[in-house]
């Protein structure tokens, strides 16, 4: 089987699970206990957090630990949201292609009262810092932006963005699922306030994730019940999930140039064979991007025929097509680039990490286009393009 | 579980009737490249009775797999007989769909319905008009899943 979908998530490092065992078969105590059991549990927790604290270049007090990716990101922008209220400011400024976890927060926020103002990307999938620049008044409480894009795996400039708000004085979170463990990341350097990541997208386990919080930031409580991560995230530590997510950010950040040397190599071959396939487009910046991330519209054909005749050929692999997300619309990463629906529809995203080999992508550049013709040729669409009764789009 | 029955995936895997008849007496065709699927089906006939019938269809495993039971279930029948195929038994045939799949059942039957209205249309046999019904989601939006 060729694993290519890294950016849904990853399979477990050897190290990360490693990290997690004995915290579940010896070491299970609570760490708020007070016997040896309960602090030897805490100290490892402490441990875990001075471990992501410098994978990010903060310090061990600005780390919560959250249930995941998601969790973080509500609590972010909860946190930023109420924080403006209270001086007045009800203005948050995001992007059109934000993950679900952003856009859907928000919408809360707009019922709340909230003014959301989503900025446009552009053909290859990035906003400038000029734009988020422009768009800034003087009630903005919070600028929003992801820091690659988990789908067409564009890298926006985050740091020309957080200098932005850091001079405007506006709070800047940045949604970092994607590039935690693959990208740098120092948060200072960077100007970032708020960063969400997730620990199963570097080999790390699921149902783990971190809200980095610049200190002084108060956060708001999503989940109430206990004092756990200094009262601001209540329930039990998942102490194993902590110490896999730790041991696996460090083992990424510990090789992150290699790895994307060697991921990125890949890649680009897949985007050179998967180029020649006719009336194809590659999706996302070309330059910037994500080491493992391939994303392809191809005219004529739909998403989620290929991937269950790329799933039959041993590929996994994912789409933005309606039809795989039981919704309507095409993905909206797709349509905020401006791709039609119909050629949103036929996108197709691979996704590499370093365990990926160069039998793999033999394999995927062997079965894509194969596939591709097949679906063309039982296709009515791709007749009325090929026979010039409808114009090609790609 | 997988998303699909068996019966699903032979189908969409080793389509039945697929491709094109190009002395076809009716040609139907439904759906929207916009919703991501369109059925295209071709029918010959002879004497009141389906003699073949091919399809070609842009869209997901559950649209193809439709379109291949469709054309299964109207293979050497009367037109009438074709026309009382419903959605519930391409999906019946098909040992059921996912409930956001079941469009690609209607679709099929639209399909169906459509390639014989043409043929009635081409050969200026009168027939019911409330019996062919615009399908919902050729022009405009995307159907309901």
């Amino acid at each position: 089987m060729v694993y290519a979908d890294n950016a849904a998530t990853t399979k477990m490092s050897r190290t990360a699970i490693d990290a997690m065992l004995p915290y579940m078969e010896t070491h299970y105590g609570n760490p708020s206990s007070l016997y040896r059991l309960g602090q030897e549990a805490a100290e490892a927790l402490q441990s875990a957090r001075e471990t992501v604290a410098a994978c990010l270049g903060c310090t061990p007090r600005e780390i919560t630990f959250t249930s995941g990716g998601s969790e973080a990101d509500n609590q972010a922008l909860i946190s930023a949201a109420r924080i403006g209220e209270r001086k007045g400011k009800k203005h948050i400024i995001s992007t059109a292609f934000e993950h679900h976890a952003i856009l859907h927060t928000l919408k809360k926020l707009e019922k709340e009262g909230f003014e959301v103002e989503l900025l446009p990307v552009d053909p290859i999938g990035t906003v400038t810092a000029q734009q988020v620049a422009d768009a800034i008044r003087p009630d903005t409480c919070l600028v929003t932006t992801m820091y690659a894009n988990n789908e067409i795996g564009s890298i926006l400039p985050i740091a020309e963005i957080g200098a932005v708000c850091r001079e405007k004085g506006v709070l800047f979170h940045t949604d970092a699922v994607q590039a935690a463990g693959h990208l740098h990341i120092n948060v200072n350097e960077q100007n970032i306030d708020m960063l969400s990541l997730s620990g199963h997208k570097f080999h790390g386990p699921k149902g783990t994730g971190v809200l980095y919080a610049r200190q002084g930031i108060p956060l708001t409580n999503i989940i109430e019940g206990g004092a756990q991560e200094r009262g601001k995230r209540a329930g039990t530590e998942n102490v194993p999930g902590i110490m896999g997510l730790a041991a696996a950010l460090k083992e990424a950040c510990d090789h992150i140039g290699e790895n994307a040397a060697k991921v990125s190599a890949l890649r680009d071959q897949l985007i050179a064979g998967l180029s020649q396939i006719p009336h194809s487009a590659l999706n996302g910046d070309p330059v910037h991007r994500l080491p493992g991330n391939v994303n392809f519209c191809f005219e004529g054909i739909e998403g989620e025929s290929l991937l269950l005749l790329l799933d039959q050929a041993g590929i996994c692999a994912s789409s933005g097509s309606a039809c795989t997300s039981g919704s309507l619309d095409p993905s909206h990463v797709l349509l905020a680039i401006g791709r039609p629906h119909e050629v949103a529809h036929g996108s197709l995203r691979l996704s590499l990490c370093e365990w990926n080999t160069q039998e793999d992508v033999d394999h995927i550049l062997k079965e894509v286009p194969r596939i591709v013709a097949y679906l063309r040729s039982i296709s009515p669409v791709w007749k009325d393009l090929a026979s010039g009764k409808k114009q090609f789009m790609l | 579980m997988a998303l699909y029955t068996e019966t699903v995936m032979d189908h969409f895997t080793h389509p039945r009737n697929v491709g094109e008849i190009p002395d076809a007496d009716g040609v139907g065709e439904v759906g929207n490249a916009k919703c991501g699927d369109i059925m295209k089906m071709y029918l010959k006939i002879k004497d009141d009775r389906i003699e073949d019938v091919k399809f070609e269809t842009f869209g997901c495993g559950s649209a193809i797999a439709s379109s291949s039971m469709a054309t299964e279930l109207i293979k050497g029948k009367t037109i009438e007989e074709a026309l009382a195929v419903t959605n519930k038994q391409v999906v019946d045939a098909l040992g059921g769909l996912p409930a956001y799949k079941l469009h690609c059942s209607v679709l099929a039957e639209e399909s169906i319905k459509a390639a014989v209205k043409n043929y009635y249309d081409r050969n200026n046999i009168p027939y019911d008009h409330s019996k062919f019904p615009d399908c919902e989601h050729c022009e405009g939006g995307c159907p309901m899943v």
